[in-house]
């Protein structure tokens, strides 16, 4: 497809490192929630961020993005550093998708609406463009019959596909997904996990936030586990999980492996 | 026990069909029992109903239809006589002052100019009102842009077009109420949406000019609002640049309405999760068109009752600005009703009754059209 040599050709320009974060530190008010991270995801990564809640695991994505922000350190995605400057933050999130745990579709848009919002008034894409892109995107999803719908009627499964695919009609560089599959039902859960499977395929950068053990097995380059606002362990998946090297991991592991 | 133990296995063969519903007692009898006379309380309530209708209802309907005077030159024909020894409302007086109560003082001549800006008037509110109006976009452009530079020609005037001025001091009436309210409603909503956002500013700057101005203008009266800008604001401002009495009156509504509005919209604001903020900001939207396209579209749904109901508020506070003196439609009765030639014992309580009819009717018009808009929102599948 067209949007696929764009991306390409846009992707060769790109940095061999998507995402570097440096020293960073962050608190909330007295409480120290990231400690000192530092973490190199190189173009094309797949990346699974484990670890036992409060660990700061979905606070270091956001960091990533911007919707928060930090005491210390540096973060520089695709090339940009984020720093306060608002050109730089809008150019990063034109560049970074993100899926969230509870969605976060427009409940006032319809499916294929929510789909179409950024590309027109971000990328001032021509409408009939940005639809057909979208009805692209829902088609890869497996939901292309439902575009015009608004995402109350839809199962959860199905209105975070919605998510990763509003998420996908902007040509991001790399995909950030904070715990995608928690707030779903357990039927769901393969649905959603399926159409990330495709997209890692597909080679785009990926980091993800999820327990779900099985995903990081299949797909990841790279697990990681976060503790106490810190990066306890990192190795390749097979090791991460018949050889923990860190007695922190070995203690997750049993705990969500029962 | 081996009764048990022969239900501890069952396997349903077959799919149980849907049932009806359960009928219910019908018939106009069966409401009657059910809604107006089910238990000792209940009938207690019919009853005094009855009596409330008997008593207070029907003399109204006799007074205000029945025995009412419908024509007359004077207070003649509203006066007790030997052949109405009874006189109820007087109508005839509010025939005779009507155009009164429409116009003010504005010159005979050029009423029709008046006409017409009610007329244009009408048109832009049912183009933008009624929600499945062709080119909703235009009638917007009509309402926002053409409108208020017609209504300034039509009633303020235009000399260079031959449009002879006819200053605002010979305004009144409903024409006044309406023009109060209108650009009252107009200027309010987003004034006070901008006030709103600006309260939930993380610029401690913009946050705290704003939360003075709300604060401030909700814990004055309207009344002093007005006197601040009739009377004060000359004191500071040349006469010779001070604007005109009724822009002044004008301005100090619609500033007093947007810090309420502020409020209201500040709470549908609240209502929109933080989430879909996010959403939209990690998908590279801008601050404005986040809140453009999607909190506000939200919020605003939410507050839609209160929005209107603020309205409704605003529209009969307009009755206030007769205190700096400007004949606004109440006041044009209390002017008429001071007429010698009508001096009846019925000709006041006709005045307000009627006044009371018009503003029931604009404000009950409101509340519908807003009930309406809501069962529409609801129907459009969102929840």
């Amino acid at each position: 497809m067209n949007e696929r040599t764009d991306q390409a050709s846009a992707a060769a320009a790109l940095p061999e490192v998507a995402v570097e974060v440096a020293g960073l530190h962050k608190w909330y008010g007295e409480f120290h929630v990231l400690r000192d991270i530092n973490l190199k995801v190189a173009r094309g990564e797949r990346i699974v961020i484990c670890g036992p809640s409060g660990g700061g695991k979905s606070t270091l994505l956001r960091c990533i993005n911007r919707l928060e922000d930090w005491q210390r350190g540096r973060i520089v995605v695709d090339g940009i550093e984020l720093t306060e400057d608002p050109k730089r933050i809008l150019a990063v999130r034109r560049d970074v998708g993100m899926v969230f745990q509870q969605f976060n579709l427009f409940p006032h848009l319809t499916v294929l609406e929510n789909c179409i919002l950024a590309p027109i008034w971000v990328r001032h894409m021509p409408k009939r463009e940005a639809e057909a892109l979208a009805m692209n995107y829902l088609a890869r999803v497996k939901i292309p019959d439902q575009a015009g719908k608004y995402p109350a009627r839809l199962s959860g499964g199905q209105q975070q596909r919605v998510a990763i695919a509003r998420a996908l009609c902007m040509n991001p560089n790399i995909m950030l997904f904070d715990e995608p599959t928690s707030a779903l039902d357990p039927e769901m859960v393969k649905e959603v996990l399926d159409t990330m499977v495709e997209l890692a395929a597909d080679g785009i950068t990926m980091l993800v936030v999820s327990h779900e053990m099985g995903f990081a097995r299949q797909v990841a380059d790279r697990v990681i586990l976060m503790s106490d606002g810190q990066i306890v362990e990192t190795n390749e998946p097979k090791k991460f999980f018949d050889n923990p090297q860190h007695e922190r991991t070995r203690l997750f592991l049993k705990q969500i492996l029962h | 026990m081996s009764a048990i133990g022969d239900q501890s296995y069952y396997l349903r063969g077959m799919q149980l069909e849907p049932l009806p519903p359960p009928t219910t007692r019908a018939g106009p009898l069966g409401w009657l029992r059910a809604n107006l006379f089910s238990s000792p309380a209940n009938i207690a309530l019919t009853l005094a109903c009855v009596l409330l209708i008997v008593w207070v209802v029907l003399p109204f309907f006799q007074f205000f239809l029945i025995d009412a005077v419908w024509s007359g030159a004077d207070r003649d024909a509203c006066l007790a006589s030997p052949a109405q020894p009874n006189p109820g409302a007087c109508w005839a007086f509010v025939r005779v002052w009507l155009s009164y109560f429409v116009y003010g003082f504005y010159p005979f001549g050029e009423r029709w100019r008046v006409d017409l800006f009610f007329l244009t008037l009408a048109f832009g509110i049912v183009w933008l009102l009624w929600l499945s109006a062709p080119r909703r976009d235009i009638g917007a452009f009509y309402f926002f842009v053409v409108l208020p530079i017609l209504s300034f020609v039509l009633l303020h005037g235009a000399p260079l077009i031959g449009i002879i001025v006819v200053p605002t001091t010979l305004w009144g009436g409903i024409l006044v109420t309406v023009v109060v309210a209108t650009i009252g409603m107009v200027f309010s909503l987003p004034l006070g949406i901008l006030l709103a956002l600006a309260r939930r500013s993380e610029k401690p700057v913009v946050k705290w000019a704003a939360v003075t101005f709300i604060e401030f203008v909700r814990g004055v009266p309207l009344i002093t609002v007005l006197f601040m800008a009739s009377v004060m604001l000359p004191l500071f401002v040349p006469e010779r640049f001070a604007p005109d009495k009724l822009v002044r009156a004008l301005i100090g509504v619609a500033l007093f309405a947007s810090a309420y509005m502020a409020e209201v919209v500040r709470g549908g604001l609240a209502a929109v999760p933080r989430g879909q903020y996010e959403a939209a900001r990690a998908l590279g939207l801008t601050y404005w068109r986040t809140m453009g396209l999607v909190i506000l579209p939200q919020a605003l749904r939410v507050t839609l009752p209160n929005i209107v109901n603020t309205f409704i508020g605003l529209f009969k506070d307009t009755t206030l600005v007769f205190v700096v003196g400007i004949f606004d439609f109440l006041r044009t009765i209390e002017a008429a009703r001071a007429d010698p030639k009508w001096a009846a014992p019925n000709t006041t309580v006709t005045g307000y009754v009627f006044a009371a009819l018009f503003y029931f009717l604009c404000c009950y018009g409101m509340s519908r059209y807003a009930r309406r808009v809501e069962a529409r929102l609801a129907r459009a599948g969102r929840r």
